[in-house]
């Protein structure tokens, strides 16, 4: 068991970065290109790596531990999550509490080291980042309630116990959609993806995550790109591995079920990328507080 | 009990020692070094109470009516008698050298003796068993928190805060007294084994008048309209003390209370639950508002008594509806949030003092970069920062997972019969939003503080504090990690407090799912600590022998960017709080750009607190409107008021021959 926990950490951190190449792959596949190689991210990350530093003079050592705090906090946070039915290494009672402030920190570092830079456009970035962010909590805990309740589990791997394949077309459906839904909008704006936030935005004034690792570079904007990987996956991973029952079996097979999923979702991301415009900012919470009430429905569905 | 009460007695000496000291400088370090002596005895009584596991009671016969000198330390005085031992040292030590630049202008013999009384009328409130008893300490901590705001007093607006803190205080205390008259009955004395009420209607009222006294002293919603003026107004050492410690004796009678009151009923946690939620948010909303360091921190204990508050009401829910675990889990995380509040509290309060002593300014409009300039300051007030967040690995996070864990566990227990769904809901909900809009008001006041360039010469000047105050800052964020690491260990220490609040309850086997879930978390935080070491270790290697530049902060190629074309903290928090503006309904100044080439343009915002606005301000404009009804009974004239005197005594003559 604990080498099987063991094993999906490693292949979180291994595969994370294929996510974003996957996205961007779709996306070229929608616009008729031929798309960067489905690997570049990895290829961007080591580049990053082998490169020296150039660093603001106005920045101190908050910048600098800004990226490899971020890092480590993403790295934690897999460790809490199941994957295809395998319970995760740190599954307890609570254990998405812990997931949710991982987030959490995350965030509050690469705010921090973005003020740090002392620019008005990171400034800009940090406070639509808390902003967005203080409307997505409760969302998420919501929708952990909802399923926390439905399962009666407060443990992220001990809610797929709760769940039975049966519950996906039976009466549990109603509950695990809206939850999906709102987990997706969550997804979407925690990792900076459109309709809430363009990666590809060119223009500073537009961006909230990309403006607040502008002054990054070289091995410390490597660290964010990875970090960022491992932020996807890991609420990809929330969204498939937690409202999707494994259909049991072999663990290994499973474990590559629940890796295709977790893909699968990079290939919803680039669909919904392709398909849809980024909502103008002030739309932004109006999406994040529709969230809230669909997470607030299926707990309201199932305390019924 | 002995030591306890010989370290009170040795305090209260030496603030009296300090007073005989007066303007010399000696006072600071006879007032600081007793403090620092008697507080190490009272950790020692209140770990041997906690350890023992007894309630050790003293009984002295006292020549006062109804009142007799009857002290006692149970787990729950122990505990926040902890609390107050921990915080208070630190503080002692940081204010000898905070005060030291106003040797010349101030007795501060004076400040000591207040100070150190205001630690001993803490002390005594925590340990008191016998009403009288509670209430003369009661005022003495009033009274000397009130002269110790009052430091500054040369200043109208600390005038203006002082008597406010003074008016507030004692309606609280009007409601207290009601209370313990409503509690005694007619018996002859006022011992707390005595109080007892009367029918459950009685309860009910008693609650709602302690909820009322002891809320204004712990800063409820609306009842905390004097904290945000009274603390930035006092010396920061003495903010740290009023705001990290005193509030909590409001929580602490509140909680004493209840163990009066017999059983609880359901509506009690839903009250409580209520204003947890109330005062949870809209703190931290009005907190976001503010651009006075102090000020901004004093909103943040609104919100910090909020979420104490959350965890009683969880409590009370569990207790009355016969869900153990429940209440087991809320009361264990409101008594640890109390300590954790306390420690991250005093320890932001210091860092705002720093700040102040070094640049003479609390507006965070004016800083900027001081990072760079005070190292240690910054360092630790990030580290408290982050902990008042509620992140892990930090200690604010192990006592909001106590309390999340008893709400999900509510809802997950047994789904659509609790009686507590509702109010579990609640507070997940407010959590889930006082975090979020939490951890944007530290980045912001952090990060306009301590970040970026400096906004003004004062913040370019700036330069560390003296060791005396950087080194109960480091003690204090060390406490912060090391609850936020050992969090099963510091919820050892709240099993005794919780175990006389919950008597039905078997407290210590019930806690212990609760531990063991801590010892995940502190397994996760050490984990992440362990790997950011590596990653850091990571970091230098790849980037030594590489070439590492220094140039500026890009701003889109402009190369001469200033100070002020930096984010402000205004334009940080403006969105937040435009989509709360209908209830912080904030004043806007614009003056636009004009015409084809602006000259001018300013953009001024304000939060006023509404209750302060709407509700305090109206009612006490009708008192005195009429009062001044009443004028034309205190005319003048001598021989009106021997009149007065004759009719008075006339009345009370026929009264009593009737």
């Amino acid at each position: 068991m604990p080498i099987a926990a063991i094993i999906q950490v490693l292949l979180a951190l291994l595969l994370a970065p294929l996510l974003p190449g996957v996205i961007n792959r779709v996306k070229a596949f929608f616009a008729g290109r031929c798309g960067p190689p489905l690997l570049q991210p990895y290829y961007d990350i080591l580049k990053l790596l082998r490169k020296g530093a150039v660093y603001s003079r106005t920045t101190s050592w908050v910048f600098r531990a800004g990226p490899v705090l971020g890092l480590a906090a993403a790295m934690v946070s897999l460790t809490v999550l199941p994957l295809g039915g395998t319970p995760a290494a740190l599954a307890f009672h609570g254990d998405l509490l812990l997931f949710a402030y991982l987030l959490g920190l995350m965030r509050f570092v690469t705010m921090t080291a973005a003020l740090d830079t002392g620019s008005a456009f990171e400034g800009m970035g940090a406070s639509r980042e808390a902003w967005f962010a203080m409307l997505a909590e409760p969302a998420l805990l919501l929708g952990l309630a909802a399923m926390a309740v439905h399962t009666g589990s407060l443990s992220l791997s001990g809610m797929l116990d709760g769940l039975a394949l049966a519950d996906i077309r039976g009466p549990g459906a109603p509950l695990l959609l809206l939850v999906a839904v709102a987990f997706t909008i969550v997804l979407l704006t925690e990792n900076a993806r459109i309709p809430v936030d363009d990666p590809n935005t060119h223009l500073e004034l537009t961006m909230i995550h990309e403006v607040m690792v502008l002054d990054h570079g070289g091995v410390d904007f490597g660290f964010i790109q990875y970090a960022a990987c491992l932020k996807l996956w890991a609420l990809a991973a929330l969204l498939t591995g937690v409202l999707l029952p494994p259909p049991g079996g072999w663990p290994p097979a499973n474990m590559a079920l629940g890796v295709a999923l977790i893909l699968a979702v990079a290939v919803m991301v680039g669909v919904i990328e392709s398909v849809m415009a980024r909502l103008k900012l002030v739309r932004v919470p109006q999406l994040l507080v529709a969230a809230s009430v669909l997470s607030a429905l299926a707990l309201a569905l199932v305390l019924r | 009990m002995m030591l306890f009460l010989t370290a009170l007695a040795v305090m209260t000496a030496g603030g009296a020692a300090c007073l005989l000291i007066g303007r010399r400088p000696a006072a600071s370090w006879v007032g600081a070094s007793t403090c620092v002596l008697a507080s190490a005895a009272v950790l020692a009584a209140a770990a041997g109470a906690m350890i023992s596991g007894r309630a050790d009671e003293l009984l002295l016969p006292w020549p006062i009516p109804f009142g007799s000198f009857h002290v006692g330390v149970d787990g729950l005085s122990a505990f926040f008698a902890l609390v107050i031992a921990l915080v208070c040292p630190a503080a002692a030590i940081y204010g000898v050298s905070y005060l030291k630049p106003y040797q010349e202008k101030k007795s501060l013999g004076r400040t000591w003796f207040f100070f150190n009384l205001l630690i001993v009328s803490m002390l005594l409130v925590v340990a008191a068993r016998d009403a009288v008893l509670f209430l003369i300490a009661w005022e003495v901590m009033a009274l000397t928190s009130f002269f110790l705001v009052m430091f500054d007093g040369e200043q109208a607006e600390t005038v203006a805060a002082g008597w406010t803190y003074l008016i507030a205080t004692h309606l609280g205390t009007a409601f207290l007294l009601a209370m313990f008259v409503l509690l005694s009955g007619d018996g002859p004395s006022m011992d707390f084994s005595r109080l007892r009420a009367a029918s459950p209607a009685a309860a009910g009222a008693c609650f709602l008048l302690a909820l009322a006294g002891f809320g204004t002293k712990a800063g409820f919603v609306p009842l905390h309209v004097w904290l945000p003026q009274a603390h930035p107004a006092a010396p920061s050492h003495v903010s740290a003390v009023m705001s990290g410690v005193m509030i909590k004796t409001g929580i602490y009678g509140l909680l004493r209370v209840l163990t009066l009151l017999g059983a609880p009923e359901g509506w009690w946690g839903w009250t409580l639950v209520g204003v947890g939620a109330v005062s949870g948010i809209l703190g931290v909303l009005l907190a976001l508002a503010q651009h006075d360091l102090k000020r901004l921190l004093a909103y943040h204990s609104v919100e910090n008594i909020g979420i104490i508050t959350l965890g009683i009401g969880l409590g009370l829910i569990g207790a009355s509806s016969g869900d153990a675990a429940l209440a087991v889990l809320g009361m264990l995380g409101a008594i640890l949030h109390v300590l954790n509040h306390a420690v991250f509290k005093a320890l932001l309060f210091l860092g705002a003092g720093a700040i102040l002593h070094a640049t003479g300014s609390r507006n965070i409009e004016q800083l900027g970069g001081l990072i760079r300039r005070m190292g240690t300051t910054g360092a630790t007030f990030l580290i408290g920062s982050a902990a008042i967040s509620g992140l892990p690995p930090l200690n604010g996070f192990v006592s909001e997972f106590l309390i999340y864990a008893g709400a999900f566990g509510a809802l997950a227990g047994k789904p659509g019969t609790g009686a507590a769904a509702l109010p579990a809901l609640i507070v997940i909900l407010a959590l889930a939003m006082i975090g979020g809009l939490a951890a944007a008001c530290f980045a912001k006041a952090f990060g306009m503080a301590f970040l970026g360039e400096p906004r003004s010469g004062a913040a370019d000047c700036a330069h560390e504090a003296p060791a005396g105050m950087c080194l109960p800052m480091i003690v204090l964020s060390a406490l912060c990690v090391g609850i936020g690491l050992l969090g099963a260990l510091a919820v050892a220490a709240a099993v005794p407090a919780a175990a006389v609040l919950l008597p039905a309850a078997d407290v210590l086997d019930l806690a212990r799912p609760a531990r063991l879930w801590l010892g995940y978390i502190s397994a996760g935080a050490l984990l992440l600590l362990v790997l950011a070491a590596a990653l850091a270790a990571l970091r230098r290697r790849l980037l030594s022998g590489r070439e590492v530049g220094r140039t500026v902060t890009w701003d889109c190629g402009y190369a001469a960017p200033t100070a002020r074309m930096q984010y402000t903290a205004s334009s940080f928090a403006s969105p937040l709080l435009g989509s709360f503006r209908l209830i912080l309904r904030p004043d806007l100044q614009v003056q636009a750009p004009q015409a084809m080439f602006p000259a001018a343009a300013s953009l001024h915002t304000r939060v006023e607190d509404t209750f302060e606005r709407h509700v305090f301000k109206p009612a006490f404009r009708l008192v005195r409107k009429l009062a001044l009804r009443l004028h034309w009974l205190q005319a003048g004239p001598n021989q009106l008021y021997v009149l007065y005197v004759a009719i008075a005594v006339m009345a009370l003559l026929v009264w009593k021959l009737r």
